[in-house]
């Protein structure tokens, strides 16, 4: 698991010393995930649990590695070309002239590392061997040494003409370079065991990641560590990989946790990381869609190809490059002959290794390193540079297959394929303009690579593509070249599909006039273009200047008419589509001016396609914006549907049901059917869940219910009041201000409110301590639940007791509106418990309100008014009032003032009234004041 | 050239020739006239030679290998005489320039297998990719090299498994995979005159009326 992980985790790039974990989206589902297993752990396994490993535990084992069975991956293997490496390295500081060192020389027979640390050429890789090196000992002739996995041998040595190496192995094996050469050189053993402590001082930062898990550890069993440790004393760090049998790193964690529960979480996880790497080429297919459905299995993929349109996620992630200890498969090397004619062949040849390749599983993981770790990536970019219409053709339908891994694809723009390809979108043939096209769309999956395509100008060039309908009005063409036609420019909408996950393409297919052309491409009745068409449109909708263009186009139309489709991806991306632009009201006007509410509404019915489901649902919420539309959804008994998918269907589902319900749950007569058709309890159930956005739209679905006294009785009978509390400890902000508007209204239905509240334990205290918050939602929110709260003389004893007035004191300062007008409110409502009038005054919070009145809010300004009638019943308060503006000579300074008065708002100027009558009476102070309200009053 | 011989000829050929617009063929006996050099003769009887239709295939269709040019002649070279008349070149050019991929996939075959027994073996295969591979290392190695390459060509295409191309197995081949077609070295036009060839035949042989050879 270990080396798992040390693969996927995501490193800062480090020159020295030790790397340290980036901040990505991958890094944090890995470290939660390891969180996860040792969290429970603990609870599982208290004494196992409270061993300090100080370094990693090894130990031997008589487990034949067959004894696992399957699920397990077993190494065999000694050596690997990092220890190697460290081996060589270490070897080379101690080696020169002079008596002290324990070698004359040691050098390696190649300077041409592979990717995989191997030095070997790939066919004698295949056989295990890692490197050749030439060591001269003091006291004997040049050795010439094959490292290799199974261990180190003297071969055949350099032959003399060629400088080639005889391979062949002339000795025995041994276990390590140390081991042979302790064999072969008395001076290099003499010498070896005076460096001894030296090399043990080397620091470890010289051998990066590997090095740590292969030193013996420590353990607990002081047996052991006796044992251990006079092995320890004859033993030099550099003979690190001894174990002839040694499993992985993940396996000892295994076996020493012998757990069989764990062994099951941990090899669950391990599947659940292959079936990811499965699915990968699947989900590449159709850019769109991953951002809908989340499967748990794909998880950490998805956070690297996220190609939700608002996160620009760069999916770069480390390169795997083939593992050198890993048994190189056949098709490597058949894949390198291939290569090899590509390279040397002409045209002829070329074409025939081109073909032959494509034969190969090409949807593989292993086939596609291969290709590029022999270096077939160069050669068939460079093909694509040449006049050969054919090589081009055969190199682009590799490319377009391989490109579907997205370690290739990054290769692919390292290596500057992009430019080349851009450059073919300009070719006659229509072919390779297709190939290319689809290609780019493969590529074209990550930041940097659309960025690429956006500077070479291929946005221009794709757009182009899309223009095939030119001929559209001449009848006389040939089916054939239409279909052509048809086929460039669907392939042009796959790569603009691609590209416009960014924000700067999506501008750039807009400035090159793509949205006609998108427009008129919907009008067409081909499905394979027009996914890839709604594809786009619905990516770029989350631009305002496409959705008003989208308006202007007529687009909306037919993306209604695509609902009715029989293909369901279009379906979906339609749906999608329409989801993304019904914010905007005039939109949601137009879905249902064209009757696309029916059939959103009839798709409900149709629950086995999730991703499917999920788009309608979104459409819908987002359409049930407009009461008009919720009308239509009643009338086509959406509504009683929606309640059928609150059980059983996947959270993307669940987000979007619940936030239509609570659309619809703004009208009494939906909520009398939400309740009739048994909604309340489902929903009420959902707020158990951990979704964020989930629990936002339930809390206010069941904040919107909660309006019907008949439905409050069932929502506190179900302990809804207590759920909606406990989620003002949700973390996040937004479920907690949700989870706190949606308490009002339960306070204000609930028979005995105060004693209900009273009954959660803490809840108070917790309400109260919420008002540190520092996010202006949750505050108001907060203030609206304690208005309501204080509505009960105990409770308002309670959290004053708990400290509310110097915290909402605190907040006076002010100048969010919605802030203003919910603070002003509690304050008011706070004033009626024992001094707590004076008691603001003390906090100062009186200056700041009257500075409220300036404020352009009614709602702000009627909440003011009452909050200052209140405080004006302390005569200290109303000096304050008088110093902040209320007595000053400047008539300006009274103009909010008399506006509140003026404004048609009985209630507000009553209080006003009454605020000027005590602000009168303290002393004569504001009497110029008052007479100049009077004659406006 | 008397107009009514030709009118007989255009309307002959044109029984066999459905390409080709009755302007176009006798463009193109126009064209053989030319060449041929000899219109006092009677045309039924004159036609090309090797040479000069090599030259043809170089200098207008862009082919460079001696080996397939020969062979493409006489794919051209229906009755064997050693000579293309002039409704073997017409009926020769309606493949190689308007060819329904049918066509081309005979054509190509027949080129391939040449004076063979109707397959492919493995060595005319060899004989055809010899010069495939650039000189670069050793004559045995290259030599070596061309053995693998005629072993990938066949596993590739010999679907039958019985070490030779039979034309059922290149018809299979060359539908799954177009690039195919000419899987042995270059034997139609190569694609620019393809692309001339939709603006106007005329424009293809623009050069050879000019100057004939």
């Amino acid at each position: 698991m270990g080396v798992a992980l040390t693969r996927s985790a995501q490193w800062t790039a480090a020159g020295h010393g030790a790397k340290t974990l980036e901040v990505t989206p991958l890094n944090e589902a890995i470290v939660k995930e390891i969180i996860m297993f040792v969290e429970s752990f603990i609870y599982k396994y208290p004494q196992e649990a409270n061993y300090v490993f100080v370094e990693p535990l090894e130990w031997k084992t008589n487990l034949d590695p067959s004894a696992f069975g399957s699920g397990y991956a077993v190494r065999e293997i000694r050596l690997n070309p990092g220890t190697v490496k460290n081996d060589i390295e270490l070897l080379k500081q101690f080696s020169g002239k002079g008596k002290q060192t324990v070698l004359e020389s040691i050098e390696y027979t190649s300077d041409y590392e592979f990717s995989n640390g191997c030095r070997a050429p790939p066919w004698r890789q295949i056989k295990g061997e890692i490197c050749y090196v030439l060591v001269k000992p003091h006291d004997a002739e040049t050795l010439c040494v094959t490292c290799s996995k199974e261990g180190v041998f003297l071969n055949g040595g350099k032959t003399d003409d060629e400088g080639q190496i005889n391979y062949e192995r002339k000795g025995e094996i041994y276990k390590d370079l140390v081991t042979l050469l302790k064999e072969k050189s008395a001076i290099f053993s003499e010498n070896m065991s005076k460096q001894e402590i030296k090399f043990s001082e080397q620091p470890q930062k010289d051998q990066p990641n590997e090095a740590p898990k292969e030193e013996v550890a420590i353990t607990h069993k002081a047996s052991v560590t006796s044992r251990k440790s006079t092995q320890e004393k004859n033993r030099i760090n550099l003979g690190r990989s001894q174990l002839t049998k040694r499993l992985e790193p993940s396996l000892n964690w295994r076996t020493s946790v012998s757990s069989k529960e764990s062994r099951n979480t941990l090899r669950d996880t391990q599947v659940e990381k292959h079936g990811g790497k499965l699915e990968k080429s699947r989900s590449s297919v159709s850019p769109g869609r991953a951002q809908l459905i989340r499967k748990s299995v794909e998880k950490i993929e998805e956070i690297i190809s996220d190609s939700s349109s608002e996160s620009e996620e760069d999916e770069e992630q480390p390169d795997h490059r083939q593992e050198a200890n890993a048994d190189l498969p056949s098709e490597y090397w058949q894949i390198q002959k291939l290569v090899k004619y590509l390279k040397g062949g002409n045209q002829t040849a070329t074409v025939i290794a081109l073909c032959s390749m494509k034969d190969f599983n090409l949807a593989q993981e292993t086939c596609q390193l291969a290709i590029r770790d022999v270096g077939g990536l160069e050669v068939l970019i460079n093909l694509l540079e040449t006049d050969e219409v054919k090589c081009k053709i055969g190199s682009l339908k590799i490319l377009k297959e391989i490109s579907h891994n997205p370690q290739i694809r990054r290769n692919i723009v390292d290596l500057g394929g992009l430019p080349v390809m851009v450059n073919i979108l300009d070719s006659p043939h229509k072919s390779l303009k297709c190939l290319a096209a689809e290609t780019i769309a493969n590529v074209a999956k990550f930041r940097r690579a659309r960025r690429v395509v956006r500077r070479h100008g291929g946005i221009t060039k794709l757009v182009a593509l899309l223009d095939c309908g030119k001929h559209s009005g001449e009848p006389a063409q040939s089916s054939l070249y239409e279909t052509r036609d048809v086929e460039v420019a669907r392939c042009g909408a796959l790569a603009l599909w691609s590209c416009s996950k960014s924000y700067a393409n999506k501008e750039a297919i807009r400035k090159a006039g793509g949205i006609p052309l998108l427009a008129r491409l919907l009008k067409t009745s081909h499905e394979n273009m027009l996914i890839p068409v709604v594809g786009t449109l619905q990516e770029c909708a989350s631009e305002e200047n496409y959705r008003a263009a989208i308006k202007a186009e007529r687009i909306i139309e037919n993306l209604v008419k695509n609902l009715n489709s029989e293909n369901e991806q279009l379906q979906e991306h339609c749906a999608m589509a329409i989801y993304q632009c019904a914010e905007d009201e005039e939109t949601r006007d137009l879905v249902r001016l064209h009757g696309g509410l029916k059939p959103l509404a009839s798709l409900l019915n149709n629950t086995d396609n999730k991703e499917r489901l999920a788009a309608v649902t979104g459409a819908i919420w987002k359409c049930s914006i407009s009461k008009e539309n919720v009308t239509k959804f009643r009338e086509y008994k959406a509504i009683e549907t929606l309640v059928g998918l609150l059980t059983d269907q996947p959270e993307e589902v669940l987000v979007n049901v619940v936030g239509a319900l609570g659309e619809c749950c703004q009208e009494h007569e939906n909520r009398v059917i939400i309740r009739r058709c048994g909604g309340i309890q489902p929903l009420v159930n959902l707020l158990v869940g951990i979704n964020q956005a989930l629990l936002v739209n339930v809390t206010k679905a069941v904040g919107a219910c909660a309006v019907e006294p008949e439905s409050m009785m069932i929502i506190d009978r179900l302990d809804g009041v207590r759920l909606l509390w406990s989620l003002l400890k949700n973390p996040h902000p937004d479920v907690k201000a949700s989870a706190a508007w949606a308490l009002c209204p339960c306070i204000q239905n609930a028979k005995d409110a105060g004693e209900m509240v009273r009954s959660f334990v803490g809840g108070l205290e917790l309400v109260v301590n919420l008002l540190k918050s520092d996010n202006k939602e949750v505050l108001a929110s907060v203030c609206a639940v304690i208005t309501n709260i204080a509505k009960d003389q105990e409770n308002l004893a309670v959290i004053t007791d708990h400290g509310v007035v110097p915290l909402l004191s605190k907040l006076a300062n002010t100048n969010n509106d919605k802030l203003r007008r919910h603070l002003a409110e509690t304050i008011s409502r706070c004033c009626m418990w024992g001094r707590n009038r004076v008691a603001f005054g003390e906090h100062k919070a009186v200056a700041p309100l009257v500075r409220y009145l300036k404020s352009n809010d009614t709602n702000v300004h009627r909440a003011t008014a009452q909050a200052l009638y209140q405080l004006s019943e302390d005569a200290d308060n109303c000096v304050t009032m008088h110093e902040n503006g209320a007595v000053k000579t400047s008539f300006s300074k009274y103009q909010p003032m008399v506006c509140v008065i003026t404004k048609p708002c009985e209630h507000g100027s009553r209080a006003i009234g009454n605020y000027i009558e005590n602000i009168r009476h303290p002393g004569d102070k504001s009497k110029s004041f008052a007479d100049h309200n009077k004659t406006v009053t | 050239m008397d107009q009514k011989v030709l009118k007989r000829l255009v309307e002959s050929i044109s029984k066999s020739v459905n390409s080709f617009k009755k302007s176009e063929i006798e463009c193109f006996i126009r064209i053989f006239h030319n060449v041929v050099g000899r219109g006092d003769v009677k045309l039924a009887n004159v036609g090309l030679d090797r040479n000069t239709f090599r030259v043809i295939l170089h200098s207008i269709f862009g082919m460079t290998d001696d080996v397939l040019m020969n062979r493409v002649f006489f794919a051209f070279d229906k009755d064997n005489d050693n000579y293309i008349n002039v409704k073997e070149w017409v009926k020769g050019l309606s493949v190689f320039l308007r060819g329904t991929f049918e066509e081309k996939l005979k054509f190509c075959f027949e080129v391939y297998y040449f004076n063979g027994d109707g397959y492919i073996s493995r060595e005319r295969i060899y004989d055809m990719l010899k010069n495939s591979l650039h000189q670069q290392s050793p004559e045995e190695e290259t030599d070596e090299g061309i053995r693998e390459l005629v072993d990938i060509a066949l596993k590739k295409m010999d679907y039958d498994n019985d070490g030779r191309i039979s034309f059922a197995d290149f018809e299979k081949a060359v539908k799954e995979d177009r690039l195919l077609l000419e899987v042995f070295g270059p034997c139609l036009p190569d694609a620019k005159v393809q692309w001339q060839q939709r603006i106007g035949l005329g424009e293809i042989f623009k050069d050879l009326k000019r100057n004939p050879c």
